[in-house]
């Protein structure tokens, strides 16, 4: 028995929290989209996942090993990213696409800056959005859910998102059909085409509500994503409900809820106060919603919050909360 | 009533259940004794014995220089052995007076003084200052200073702390059940001097067999205090929360004191004192303090001689059970953890907490992840991540611009944070450095 006492200067005591078991319940907390991925798309869409994970990893360990840094692979946040990556990527992507999207996600992403902390943009979506962009093809090449239940799925939908179809068929009519290719419960449980895992929103629910229990993540950022989002294309539903699609397929659909719940509130890169977190969600929101109903893309959630990433800076700076006692200045 | 909760706060387990049960012990009267001039914030006291003169408990041995000041008295009745440098609570060395026991008779205390509401309110105060009494759950700022506010700032509201905030400790909690009658007059006296319009006592929600027994007492006794129970939450029982959370007011930021929202805060173990100072002439000789933690063989609530090294104290309580981790006089949020065991207990120590070995954990601090916690947390409305960081990168002219100096060091930023970052403790530097920086400003 050692005699000695141990010296540091108050607190004592800490939260039993640390950046690992944060990871390790957003990994937790994605579990149900990916089952949900994996029964829709069969064993393509778990090859995806496990080569996005690997490789996140693998390009993590490799860049620190490069810069002469400390491997931190264990705080799970390449891990994170890999799942994330994967769960924005069609289940049709060419295994190759995936190694490239690791890559600009942990290396361009996020080592470059510094690593986890220093990161001005949510990595997952840096590389997705790369993919995209330079992609296009392989990138929105969808599947139907593959799984004997979604047999009933018609060809109508040629396996597109249900805002991908939207946006093409506006290209050639004026106004929308008078029945959907689609319903709200199929887009609810995730009977649509879409990327590995944004088609179930009730997948998707079940790990936000986790996260929100946790208090893991705040519930201000994707509360008012979300109301903005609804709010802005009910509006414009109301008014033209022959062009614009109801909002509910607006939240159900293209990764906002995905988006809202699991990347814009990403903590390395969104503000710290209150009221940023507010503006943050609603920038998001707005974005969105004009990416969608004007923008060339049928979705906008990844490039809406990489654009509001940038704001986030700004944003702590200019929401300083009242300091307790202070006296407004006049 | 409606409270008006702070911003932030954590909820550390309280680990009250260790001690909250055992009644106050007195302790044998320690061979010896070392009282430091320095137990209060202010000038240090000035000694008024020799080497080798005879002291009897009581007896004052070292006097208040100037109004922030604070008398100190022989704890025990003996002979001054030596007037010198000895380790205090801080770790570092400063002048105490040793005093080795010759007898162990007890305070006597002077006649019962009957007629102390009749006194005029200004007379009361020589006898606190006299009995030397400071703020006891951990300031230690003179108390005759706190209750001579100046002429402009009326006292509305007297607000008595039983909130005892920090985890592990049950002086004050063990001292409401055990002197309830005690402390209630103790409150009639400070209304007395300060003719406050309202007098609350704020006890923590998780101790309802405290918040029952002093309402029945202020019942039975019918005396104007309200009771209050004030919800669980670190820190609750700093005062400008304190004051929050009862009168719904903030006292100013930058340098404010209570006084300017018209409230004085003070410490149910200090109102006790406070009693026994002017019903009985008893100076402030001896505390409560809980001996408490996994770490320690017999956990105690404890009636200590002030002066008492902490060694005597351990050996009283059995030593270690567990290999040693560490050992902290206060609570585990604010407390000072020692390296020497001859440190002597002293007007502030409210506990002497032992945490073995496996509960001291070793953090290696990350990058901040600007995961925001401390900011949720910070009852003062600070950004401490950002502040950790201007104080990383040497930045003290921001950090002051976001408030540097308005942190109270609860600590509650360095608790919550995942990423293990010592931010209060990059703060506390931080405010050293700009202090310093504006000392030498104005020498200039």
């Amino acid at each position: 028995m050692k005699n000695t006492l141990i010296l540091s200067s108050s607190p004592h005591i800490k939260s039993p929290e640390t950046i690992p078991t944060i990871m390790f319940q957003v990994c937790l907390a994605l579990l149900p989209a990916i089952f949900v991925g994996i029964y829709s798309f069969g064993a393509r869409a778990a090859w995806i996942i496990l080569l996005a994970i690997v490789s996140a990893v693998a390009f993590e360990a490799a860049a620190q090993k490069v810069m002469g840094r400390p491997i931190s692979i264990n705080d799970g946040s390449a891990c994170v990213t890999g799942i994330l990556l994967a769960l924005n990527l069609p289940p049709t992507v060419p295994w190759w696409l995936v190694i490239i999207g690791s890559f600009f996600a942990i290396i361009i992403g996020k080592q470059i800056y510094g690593g986890l902390g220093h990161n001005p943009f949510n990595p997952a979506l840096v590389g997705r959005v790369v993919l995209l962009i330079s992609f296009p093809a392989q990138m929105t090449l969808w599947a139907f859910p593959s799984h004997p239940l979604f047999a009933h799925v018609t060809d109508t939908l040629s396996g597109a998102t249900p805002l991908g179809w939207i946006k093409t068929h506006l290209m050639t009519h004026a106004t929308l059909p008078t029945t959907l290719p689609f319903n709200m419960l199929q887009a609810f449980i995730g009977q649509t085409g879409g990327c590995i895992g944004e088609i179930s929103a009730l997948a998707l629910l079940i790990g936000a509500a986790f996260l929100l229990w946790k208090k893991i993540i705040p519930w201000i950022i994707p509360v008012s994503f979300i109301a903005t989002v609804f709010f802005i294309t009910g509006t414009f539903w109301i008014i033209n409900p022959e062009h614009y699609l109801n909002p509910v397929f607006h939240v159900l659909s293209g990764g906002l809820l995905l988006g809202a719940f699991f990347m814009a509130t990403d903590m390395v890169t969104n503000p710290v106060t209150k009221v940023g977190m507010l503006i943050f969600g609603i920038g998001c929101g707005l974005l969105t919603s004009v990416i969608r109903l004007f923008g060339g893309y049928p979705e906008g959630v990844s490039f809406a919050i990489l654009l509001m990433n940038a704001t986030t800076p700004l944003l702590d700076r200019w929401t300083r909360p009242r300091v307790f006692g202070e006296v407004p200045h006049k | 009533m409606i409270l008006h909760p702070f911003p932030g706060g954590i909820h550390p387990n309280d680990e009250k259940g260790l001690t909250a049960h055992l009644q106050v012990e007195d302790t044998p009267i320690p061979e010896r004794v070392f009282l430091p001039l320095s137990q209060h914030i202010g000038a240090p006291a000035q000694p008024v014995v020799k080497v080798g003169d005879q002291v009897r408990i009581g007896d004052k041995i070292a006097e208040a220089r100037g109004f922030v000041s604070a008398n100190i008295h022989a704890s025990v009745t003996g002979v001054v052995r030596s007037i010198g440098d000895y380790p205090n609570v801080f770790g570092r060395l400063s002048p105490a007076i040793e005093i080795e026991t010759t007898d162990d008779s007890p305070f006597q205390p002077d006649k019962k003084r009957e007629d102390v509401l009749s006194l005029p309110p200004q007379t009361l105060i020589p006898f606190i200052r006299e009995a030397g009494i400071v703020g006891m759950g951990g300031a230690t700022f003179p108390t005759h200073v706190k209750l001579s506010p100046p002429e402009d700032k009326p006292i509305q509201s007297l607000i008595i702390n039983g909130v005892e905030c920090e985890p592990y400790l049950t002086a004050d909690h063990r001292l409401m059940l055990e002197h309830p009658l005690e402390i209630l007059e103790g409150i009639v006296y400070i209304h007395h001097i300060l003719g406050a319009r309202f007098t609350y006592l704020a006890i923590e929600a998780n101790k309802p067999d405290a918040i029952q027994l002093m309402e029945e007492t202020v019942k039975k006794e019918d005396a104007k205090i309200n009771v209050i129970s004030v919800p669980k939450r670190y820190p609750q029982g700093a005062e400008k929360q304190l004051i929050k959370t009862i009168i719904g007011r903030e006292v100013p930021a930058g340098g404010g004191l209570p006084m300017d929202v018209g409230a004085v805060v003070q410490n149910v173990g200090t109102t006790f004192a406070i009693y026994e100072a002017i019903r009985w002439g008893k100076p402030l000789i001896e505390r409560i303090l809980t001996v408490t933690g996994r770490g320690v063989k017999s956990p105690k609530n404890l009636r200590v001689r002030l002066g008492t090294p902490v060694q005597d104290i351990l050996d009283l309580c059995g030593g270690w059970k567990t290999e040693p981790g560490k050992l902290i006089m206060g609570g585990p949020m604010m407390g000072i953890n020692q390296f020497d065991l001859r440190v002597p207990v002293t007007k502030g120590t409210s506990g002497i907490l032992l945490l073995p070995r496996d509960e001291v954990g070793e953090y290696h601090p990350h990058t901040c992840i600007r995961c925001g916690r401390c900011v949720t947390v910070c009852p003062m409305g600070l950004l401490p991540n950002f502040l950790g960081v201007f104080s990383e990168y040497a930045r003290f002219s921001d950090a002051e611009r976001y408030h540097l100096l308005d942190c109270i060091e609860c600590g509650s930023c360095t608790y919550i944070c995942p990423a293990k970052r010592p931010l209060v403790q990059m703060i506390r530097y931080a405010k050293g450095e700009v202090l310093r920086r504006r000392k030498k400003a104005a020498n200039k």
